[in-house]
């Protein structure tokens, strides 16, 4: 696919027709079925996201927002509801190849070079050797390490690791990027220059992201949107659109807007928090997270 | 790059040669020190032996065993030193043992991969595999001699020696199974997702995540493989009565144990010396290998 692109352009794969949602969920719910019984994880859910949005799921631990992101991701189904990602079902969408998807944990193969990595979604899709070379190279620039193509992950600091994996997650110039909780094991000061270099990856590719986060202060900078999501059973209950001006610098964190948006969310959380049902509940909800 | 050879990464091989070297002095050391205070007629205790003997018939001297290793096998002339002979049949079940070793491992990693395949394979295979190492060697001997003298397929015959291998991969197929089942199930869920995630095929997943994943297990695994198939040699040669290996020999020199006790000995350490360094030539096969060996299982 991308083999014949000139080194040097970034740009993501033209958007989809203009009007196609880069995923909509509509009335989606899911429930697991364990060994305690029926729990549900999402209720009810509508959420659209336009090409080009940086959207992020906020919300406790056990609300189903990294649930939300693996249906998209179609590693996991819905129960109920219907859920389509450029308008197409989830399972199509990933057989294409549409989305590019970074954990939690990086997720690396310890037994392959940071370059090795970053090819290995080229590499299952069949792209010859001197294509993934030149896309490799382009990756590592873009994510800012080019003199670490050679190491090994284990050879790597957690936030160049997360880094890496985001290089690989965009290998394939997806027109959707799936992140759950990419920063959410690095410390502050790390979580804060990534959060730079990511806003500077979506500003260069346009390409529309799911951010899945635990950080309100992350969330506000980074997003467009601000989905905001409560437990038991997990449910949007507020969505904030943040208006700071683009493209966002370390300075928009010291605006007052900055601020104002941070409380908004801070305070959508905190609503949901106060009708925290048993404690008890809670427990079992949280088993999902 | 950092993977170039440095002197760190043979520090390690080295610093485990040392040891390996210090544990045999030691225990060379330990036989000397047993023999020197020990009772000549061992100790009984209510008719039990608890004690053995150590007089220089049960006990020869460490020194009295190499010597004799330098010295003919019989008063015969032309007979060869005893080292020279253990030498031979050294090689001999070395031969048989690798042969042994080759189909236990491809037949245990075709087994663990049967089991990977389905949840239902591995729980009709895996309880066999268990069991089929309950099956005493000597009692299947017999019977694999059996089958094999009747296999006459054109010009291809059964040969003795054929069971021999056979027997010591019953053996040695096991760790492998085990590891390598347990090694393609290693991955973790983030590795299977992400594989998942961009829709590789299974056969894709296998080769490039689950494969690389087992080396860590397969490698003991596989050096466990040598040391078993060498036993299952030995002890087969001895139960099928195949000559010229080192289970023979053992047979052959136990006989003259009253009057040359440091015969039998010499066979028993060779025996011991040809695992060692079977499960050695399989190490070789790791060295390549490193950056799949992170985190190696042992």
């Amino acid at each position: 696919m991308s083999t014949q692109l000139p080194t040097g352009t970034l740009a993501s794969a033209p958007p989809p027709t203009g009007l196609t949602p880069a995923v909509e969920a509509r009335g989606v719910g899911k429930v697991f079925t364990t060994r305690a019984g029926a729990v549900t994880a999402l209720e009810n859910v509508h959420l659209t996201v336009a090409p080009g949005e940086f959207v992020s799921l906020i919300g406790p631990s056990g609300c189903g927002k990294s649930t939300l992101l693996r249906l998209v991701a179609d590693l996991d189904a819905p129960t109920s509801g219907e859920l389509s990602v450029f308008g197409k079902a989830p399972r199509v969408a990933r057989e294409n190849q549409d989305y590019g998807i970074a954990f939690q944990q990086a997720g690396l193969l310890p037994w392959r070079t940071v370059r090795a990595n970053i090819e290995l979604p080229l590499e299952l899709h069949g792209v010859g050797r001197a294509g993934r070379a030149a896309r490799a190279t382009e990756l590592l620039e873009l994510v800012g390490l080019p003199d670490f193509a050679g190491h090994f992950p284990h050879q790597l600091s957690g936030g160049m690791q997360q880094r890496v994996a985001i290089a690989r997650a965009l290998a394939e110039q997806p027109s959707l990027l799936l992140m759950d909780e990419p920063f959410g094991a690095l410390d502050e000061m790390t979580r804060e220059r990534m959060n730079l270099e990511l806003i500077g990856i979506w500003n260069r590719t346009k390409t529309t992201v799911v951010f899945v986060t635990h950080s309100i202060p992350e969330a506000v900078f980074l997003s467009t949107r601000v989905v905001v999501m409560s437990a038991r059973p997990g449910r949007i209950s507020k969505v904030v659109d943040i208006d700071l001006p683009q493209p966002r610098t370390a300075d928009t964190r010291e605006t007052a807007r900055y601020f104002e948006l941070v409380t908004q969310v801070r305070e959508a959380l905190r609503r949901h928090e106060s009708e925290a049902p048993l404690p008890a509940d809670r427990i079992r909800a949280e088993g999902l997270a | 790059m950092t993977t170039r050879p440095s002197p760190a990464r043979w520090a390690a091989p080295l610093r485990r040669g040392a040891i390996g070297a210090a544990a045999l002095v030691l225990a060379c050391a330990l036989w000397e020190l047993y023999k020197l205070v020990g009772p000549d007629t061992g100790a009984h205790l209510f008719g039990a032996s608890v004690l053995p003997r150590a007089d220089a018939r049960s006990m020869p001297h460490v020194w009295d065993v190499v010597a004799r290793m330098g010295t003919p096998e019989s008063s015969a002339a032309g007979s060869p030193s005893v080292g020279a002979a253990m030498l031979q049949a050294c090689w001999f079940t070395l031969r048989v043992s690798i042969a042994g070793w080759l189909a236990g491992v491809v037949g245990g990693f075709a087994l663990a991969v049967v089991m990977h395949g389905s949840r239902m394979a591995e729980a009709a295979v895996y309880p066999w595999v268990v069991l089929s190492q309950t099956v005493p060697l000597i009692a299947l001997a017999p019977l694999v001699v059996g089958w094999g003298g009747k296999i006459h397929v054109g010009e291809f015959v059964w040969e003795r020696w054929m069971s021999v291998a056979l027997i010591a991969s019953y053996l040695a197929f096991f760790p492998v199974a085990v590891g390598a089942l347990r090694g393609l199930q290693s991955p973790q869920q983030a590795h299977v997702e992400l594989f998942r995630a961009q829709a590789a095929s299974p056969w894709r997943t296998f080769w490039s995540l689950r494969l690389p994943a087992s080396v860590p297990y397969v490698l003991p695994a596989l050096r466990l493989g040598a040391a078993t198939a060498v036993v299952g040699a030995v002890v087969a040669e001895v139960s099928t009565g195949t000559k010229g290996g080192i289970g023979r020999l053992i047979i052959a020199y136990a006989q003259s144990a009253s009057g040359d006790p440091a015969k039998p000995w010499a066979a028993i350490v060779a025996a011991g010396a040809l695992g060692l360094v079977a499960a050695g030539l399989v190490t070789l096969l790791g060295l390549g290998l490193g950056r799949y060996r992170i985190a190696e299982v042992s």
